[in-house]
């Protein structure tokens, strides 16, 4: 029998239909897997007893006929999902082990569906990262490396266990969130696709909360046809969250295939950053080939406030979030550390309980909230940010369906590497993600290449909001031209 | 615009985050780096521009005002670090 942990998740859902092999065969070999894979760091918890139970109850239904869309498939869960009764810590001790007594609107689709759930998933802390070292628990080590290097690299970030363990085949798919570019850059990083749909397609009730108006969870798989078919699963409306929004959610599977003709695409100026590797311009110039080699036609568009989206960001991300984790004091969940006085166990347990990144943060978001500097910088920064929903809109107005562009500003780099004194080094990795995650809409990144040391390289695809389809139909054609992209095993 | 010793410790307390003396230098240098960042922004002309409050332009849904929940407070309290019964326990506020 082939290695079931080399499937694709359509594959493998057409095997479970034709009875070629069952869930419970499935699930064990990606457990198997997992257990070889330790050393990669992927999942904070694996949970074998509950994914078994969950296949066994798949397999029997798949036998009556009953299999929902996702019957039998293994899949990892970024951390930051509440799962009921199992440890959920978002990778921060300062929730201990915290076991919710509910489960998120996005995992209880997930599992409405059928699909079966392997572990927890290890992240940035509060997912504020770039490169999964910010997890309580350790980095989370790529599973490519250099040609000729046993360097240990890092995944990308936040969503680095998901990126990682898809990659390695850990799982045949995961979920994740992307505030700035947590599920794009580390797709990009680990040759895997990732999407994050338009703000307020799924439900954010359940997630742990860091940037609420940048918040949206999102799937990673090996092909675009695979993150198509978990997306459907995971969307939709939910009364729990009144920023999710009500409307149907279509089948993202239908649009894969589908012609890419006439198709305008927007290529931005601005995204040529001076400095640019030259490998990173070579593979946007080969994505534009590609798509207009399918038919889609390329213009130039302009985003004039494109350099602004990362300050901006810098503002809005850490206000939301000093706001989001005033709620861990030690009271009702999650470790305490002691002191003479309230105020002082509040102090100590916060001190102790966040990393060095989350403090500065939610120091940061405190100071630009706070009195006397709220005008300065926490207004000019929303008033900004319309400014750059605006420059997606003037261009999606002249006809244009997408834009594409580089997923990241250069392939993985080594654990440690730009962990230095000088934090804005680390957030620059962002600089291509975090506007779409300003102006709301949906983006995806595909592997597209490889640059000169062998590791991948992607390219973004954004789209009209909830247009996700388009996404889907032109990450298929990038996808179909480059070829898929696996690591050599070198963990065991 | 950038802080100084005395601002980070005020900072760190409205957040509730205790802070060592030795610490301060340090966080001092990473704020005043990213504060250093963001007043590019400055450069940017925001007159007459409203603030973005909803990045999606919907009406936001209202349930029916009743209760929907509830009941279920053993679930409430079952991760808190110190309980009674019902209650979360916090050290003495009122005197």
């Amino acid at each position: 029998m082939t290695d079931l942990t080399s499937l694709t998740l359509a594959e493998a859902r057409d095997g479970l239909a034709r009875k070629t092999f069952t869930s419970v065969e499935l699930t064990d070999a990606h457990l198997a897997a997992m257990e070889r894979a330790r050393a990669l760091n992927a999942y904070v918890l694996e949970t074998p007893e509950q994914a078994r139970a969950m296949a066994r109850d798949a397999d029997a239904k798949i036998g009556r006929g009953e299999g929902g869309p996702l019957a039998g498939i293994s899949l990892g869960i970024k951390d930051l999902f509440a799962t009921r009764d199992v440890r959920t810590t978002a990778c921060s001790k300062i929730l201990g082990d915290f076991k919710p007594p509910y489960e998120s609107t996005v995992t209880t689709q997930l599992w409405r569906d059928g699909a079966v759930m392997l572990g927890k998933l290890n992240n940035d802390e509060f997912a504020m990262g770039s490169s999964n070292e910010t997890s309580c628990f350790g980095p989370v080590v790529n599973p490519w490396r250099r040609d000729g290097s046993d360097a240990k690299l890092v995944p990308g970030g936040s969503s680095g266990g998901s990126a990682s363990a898809v990659a390695a085949g850990l799982c045949l798919g995961a979920t994740g969130t992307d505030t700035g570019g947590s599920i794009r850059q580390p797709a990009a990083f680990t040759g895997i696709v990732g999407i994050k749909p338009t703000y307020g397609r799924c439900s954010r009730w359940g997630i742990v909360a860091f940037a609420s108006s940048l918040d949206q969870a999102g799937p990673f798989a090996r092909t675009v046809r695979d993150t198509a078919i978990l997306l459907r699963s995971m969307a939709g409306h939910d009364p729990k969250d009144t920023t999710s929004v009500d409307r149907a959610v279509p089948d993202y599977e239908a649009a894969i295939g589908k012609s890419v003709k006439g198709l305008r695409i927007g290529i931005p100026k601005e995204y040529r950053l001076d400095g640019m590797p030259s490998e990173i311009d070579r593979l946007w110039s080969q994505g534009a080939e590609w798509l207009k080699a399918a038919g889609a036609e390329l213009v130039e568009v302009s985003l004039p406030h494109t350099k602004y989206a990362l300050p901006a960001y810098y503002i809005v991300a850490p206000a939301e979030a000093s706001s989001n984790l005033a709620r861990y004091d030690g009271v009702r969940y999650g470790a305490r550390v002691d002191g003479n006085n309230i105020v002082e166990m509040y102090e100590n347990t916060r001190a102790s309980g966040f990393g060095a990144e989350v403090k500065r943060r939610v120091m940061i978001g405190t100071y630009v909230l706070s009195a006397g500097y709220y005008d300065a910088y926490y207004l000019r920064a929303q008033k900004v940010r319309t400014l750059i929903k605006k420059d997606f809109e003037d261009c999606f107005a002249q006809g244009v369906h997408a834009i594409l562009t580089p997923a990241t500003p250069s392939a993985a780099f080594g654990i440690g590497e730009k962990t230095g004194a000088d934090p804005i080094e680390m957030y620059l990795n962002d600089i291509f993600t975090v506007t779409v995650n300003m102006a709301g809409l949906p983006g995806i990144a595909v592997p597209a290449g490889k640059d000169a040391q062998g590791l991948p390289l992607g390219l973004q695809l954004i789209g009209r909001p909830f247009d996700e389809e388009t996404l889907f139909s032109l990450g298929e054609v990038i996808e179909q031209a480059a070829g898929h992209f696996t690591p050599t095993r070198w963990w065991g | 615009m950038s802080v100084d010793a005395a601002t980070v410790r005020r900072i760190a307390h409205l957040a509730r985050i205790a802070v060592t003396d030795a610490e301060v230098p340090h966080l001092q240098g990473e704020l005043n780096a990213i504060l250093a960042f963001v007043e590019q922004l400055s450069e940017v002309n925001v007159d007459g521009v409203e603030p973005m409050t909803s990045v999606t332009p919907m009406e936001m849904k209202k349930r029916v005002d009743v209760v929907n929940d509830g009941e279920i407070a053993d679930a409430v309290v079952a991760n808190a670090p110190a309980r009674e019964d019902h209650f979360f326990v916090v050290p003495k506020v009122v005197e």
